[in-house]
């Protein structure tokens, strides 16, 4: 293959690369190209999310004793839910989708921009705002919000907080979300490569197309709820408020109605990069691609029907309460899917242990911790006594943070040479995994411990007994942080300094691999024709 | 399918196909943002099925059915302009064009006086007479309110998106052998027209 051959050299003279072809600020800011977009993207969203670590760390650094150690109690319920509304809307949404989709999905599947590029760039303004939009709770208005960042009511109608921006910032976030997610679905219907046909797309822009159906048909229930509680906090109407005839519970109900496919949103494309991943680094053929595919699909559809899960203790009559933890516990089987699939991909494979396949060793372990004690919380028995305890906690974070966290972390190590055109420390590299694991497990365990013993989640102040496991759980924390710094420095000093890498790094076969590093403008020097399977590493030996 | 060929070797498509489709998948989302409301509509009339019958007779359903056939009549005109400008008749596709925005116009004019009629009465959050309501007829008219005002603004979005196609035939760049964003235009105009034949009968025609 032709093609092939030229992108494992080094890059000829006189190559233009997406960076070099326009320069200035205009030419990022007004850019239609979707490579620009994820990296504007990927500013962004790495500032957020190391806003939500330091606030993070502060929370932590204040439960290392019992009672007042840095902050108010005030400030700790602000900062509880700044942390939720940054992680969760400005991080962990945005996070796969709209830096590693919308750089990567255009070329794994042939085509040289999503569909409309226009909207694309729209999608990122929205973006910036609801950020700013966020943040602006800080300084402007009685005070960031102290809601969580659930806004359950009455108390989101009723504090006195900036509750009204925040949750505003929420609604144009969420006009993001949409916007991405139709583009994706475009995308992928009308700009797949010749003879690239649905079985023989990537795992990654399948699992993005799942997650765009979420995103598109959940995102706008959220929507029309934050804007119900504008209504009633400016013109005093009863929606949610039980004394004026409100039902505080159906606000729950329309929360979730989004927030639980939105978990999905979260995880589905860290599952996507997890299958791109794997293969690449064993040289072997996925085992059951399409069960992969249809699990993705599965665990998006039945994700739909579960959110009542959240509120078993709320008030639920008794029936929905015994159909909701079915339904929660059958969304185990399509994950279950996975990682066996994940497992027996690897299983008799050439295992090359490089930085990428250590997050997804990782991803695949934390996810499991963190996907059986979502079983326990989907127990109805069970669920009744770690209800709104660390235990929660500590399972949402093995999920989300050990489970998509650590995708990113790993995708970024992955995709990094052919972003940026250069190679990091790899034994740097390494130890800083080797960190941020250790200190992952040290922080967010203990809340299993704590949780089991009855520490409520969001409390400022505990009782004695629990002081060894928040004294451990801090500690973690800094080992995090220290993990973080390792792993951004490295990056940022490959940045400047790094080798030059070449197109195709680890000897991958999908089609990001065909064309150089960074890649040009339209993405391939000739439009790609698709003739053999993603994962088909069987070429190889022809 | 019209297709540029760069110098390059790459294919720069115009995908009418792609267009449409995207507007389909925002339609669900608006689908979907009025179906939030209308879970919440369900949730409380089967709570308060009375209060919801005694708000609904405060409202004029006569005025109610104008409004609609106003929006059914919109919705064919808007219709009839497609067609034209299919077959290149663009002088008739922008009378009907007019036509949808002035049926838009009386729609909104119709609003402004029902609207203000109960605002009048004192019928409005937080004004005088609300206040003795019951929760239910309370809910009645805060979701009364909040779903045809939110409808309202679709009414002005979707004027605005017509208003823009009229521009795009003057300049030229919607024509009968480019009508994509022109037939997006109706099938957002037609949701706004749908969304109305339901909230007609659920706040209008309760017995």
């Amino acid at each position: 293959m032709e093609s092939e051959k030229m992108a494992t050299e080094i890059t000829p003279k006189g190559y233009v690369n997406f960076f070099e072809e326009s320069h200035g600020l205009k030419s990022w800011i007004f850019t239609h190209d979707h490579k620009r977009i994820a990296l504007l993207y990927f500013y962004g969203v790495v500032g957020f999310f190391l806003m939500g670590v330091v606030l993070g760390l502060l929370m932590k650094f204040e439960m290392i004793t019992p009672g007042e150690t840095i902050m108010k109690p005030q400030t700790y319920n602000s900062l509880f839910t700044l942390h939720g509304v940054i992680m969760v809307f400005l991080f962990i949404i945005p996070a796969v989708p709209a830096i590693f989709g919308n750089f990567f999905l255009p070329i794994l599947i042939g085509a040289d921009d999503v569909a409309f590029p226009k909207l694309n760039l729209l999608s990122w303004y929205l973006y910036v705002i609801g950020g700013i939009m966020a943040l602006s709770t800080l300084i402007l208005g009685d005070g960031p919000p102290d809601t969580g960042w659930t806004f359950y009511a009455p108390y989101s109608v009723k504090t006195g907080t900036n509750v009204i921006m925040a949750v505003m910032a929420a609604f144009v976030l969420g006009f993001s979300s949409i916007l991405t997610g139709l583009n994706f679905i475009v995308t992928m219907h009308r700009m797949r490569a010749p003879g690239m046909d649905w079985m023989k797309m990537p795992l990654f822009p399948w699992a993005l197309y799942a997650t765009s159906w979420v995103q598109v048909l959940a995102t706008p229930i959220i929507g029309i709820t934050l804007l119900m509680v504008v209504a009633e906090r400016v013109l005093g109407v009863g929606f949610f408020d039980p004394s004026i005839g409100g039902d505080p519970v159906l606000y729950q109900h329309l929360f979730w109605i989004y927030s639980h496919p939105a978990v999905y949103i979260m995880i589905l494309p860290a599952m996507g990069l997890i299958s791109e991943m794997i293969p690449v680094f064993v040289k072997k053929s996925i085992f059951g691609y399409k069960a992969i595919v249809y699990s993705s699909l599965a665990i998006a559809f039945v994700g739909y029907f579960v959110w009542g899960h959240h509120m078993f203790t709320s008030g639920m009559s008794g029936q929905a309460r015994v159909v909701f933890s079915i339904l929660t516990f059958l969304v185990a089987i399509p994950s279950g899917v996975k990682v066996f699939n994940w497992v027996a991909t690897m299983f008799k494979g050439s295992i090359d242990l490089q930085t990428p396949l250590l997050y997804c060793m990782a991803f695949i372990f934390l996810f499991m911790i963190g996907g059986f004690t979502g079983l326990v919380v989907g127990a109805l028995s069970a669920d009744v006594h770690v209800h709104d305890t660390y235990f929660v906690v500590a399972h949402f974070h093995y999920v989300m943070f050990g489970g998509t966290g650590f995708a990113f972390i790993g995708a970024l190590h992955y995709w990094y040479p052919k972003m940026f055109g250069r190679m990091y420390n790899k034994k740097v590299a390494n130890i800083g995994f080797g960190v941020l694991f250790t200190g992952f497990n040290i922080l967010y365990f203990p809340m299993f411990i704590l949780g089991i013993q009855g520490m409520p989640r969001r409390y400022y102040d505990y009782l004695p007994e629990y002081s060894t496991w928040h004294k451990v759980s801090t500690m973690g924390s800094w080992v995090v942080a220290i993990g973080l710094i390792i792993i951004i420095a490295n990056l940022v000093k490959a940045y400047r300094k790094g080798e030059p890498a070449t197109g195709n790094v680890w000897g991958g076969i999908t089609l990001e691999w065909e064309t150089k590093s960074p890649p040009p403008l339209l993405n391939f020097d000739k439009p790609p024709t698709v003739t053999h399977g993603p994962y088909d590493y069987s070429i190889l030996n022809k | 399918m019209e297709a540029t060929v760069h110098a390059t070797g790459h294919v720069a498509h115009r995908d009418d196909e792609g267009k449409r489709m995207g507007m389909w998948l925002f339609l669900f989302t608006e689908v979907l943002l009025f179906g939030g409301l209308f879970i919440v509509y369900a949730a409380y009339r089967f709570i308060n099925p009375e209060d919801f019958h005694t708000g609904s007779q405060h409202l004029d359903w006569v005025i109610g059915a104008i409004n609609t056939v106003i929006l059914l009549t919109s919705s064919l005109t808007v219709a009839l302009s497609i067609s034209a400008i299919q077959s290149g008749n663009t002088k008739k596709a922008k009378i009907l064009l007019y036509l949808t925005l002035a049926f838009a116009l009386a729609f909104l004019v119709n609003k402004y006086f029902e609207w203000g009629g109960k605002i009048h009465h004192g019928l409005f959050p937080g004004m005088e007479e609300f206040k003795h309501l019951t929760h239910g007829e309370s809910l009645f008219f805060v979701l009364y309110f909040f779903m045809t005002g939110l409808h309202g603004l679709h009414i002005i979005a979707g004027g605005i998106f017509i208003g823009f196609i009229l521009y795009y035939i003057n300049k030229g760049e919607v024509t009968s052998e480019s009508y994509t964003l022109h037939e997006n235009a109706g099938l957002y105009w037609h949701l706004v027209d749908v969304i109305w034949i339901y909230l007609f009968p659920l706040f209008y025609l309760i017995i």
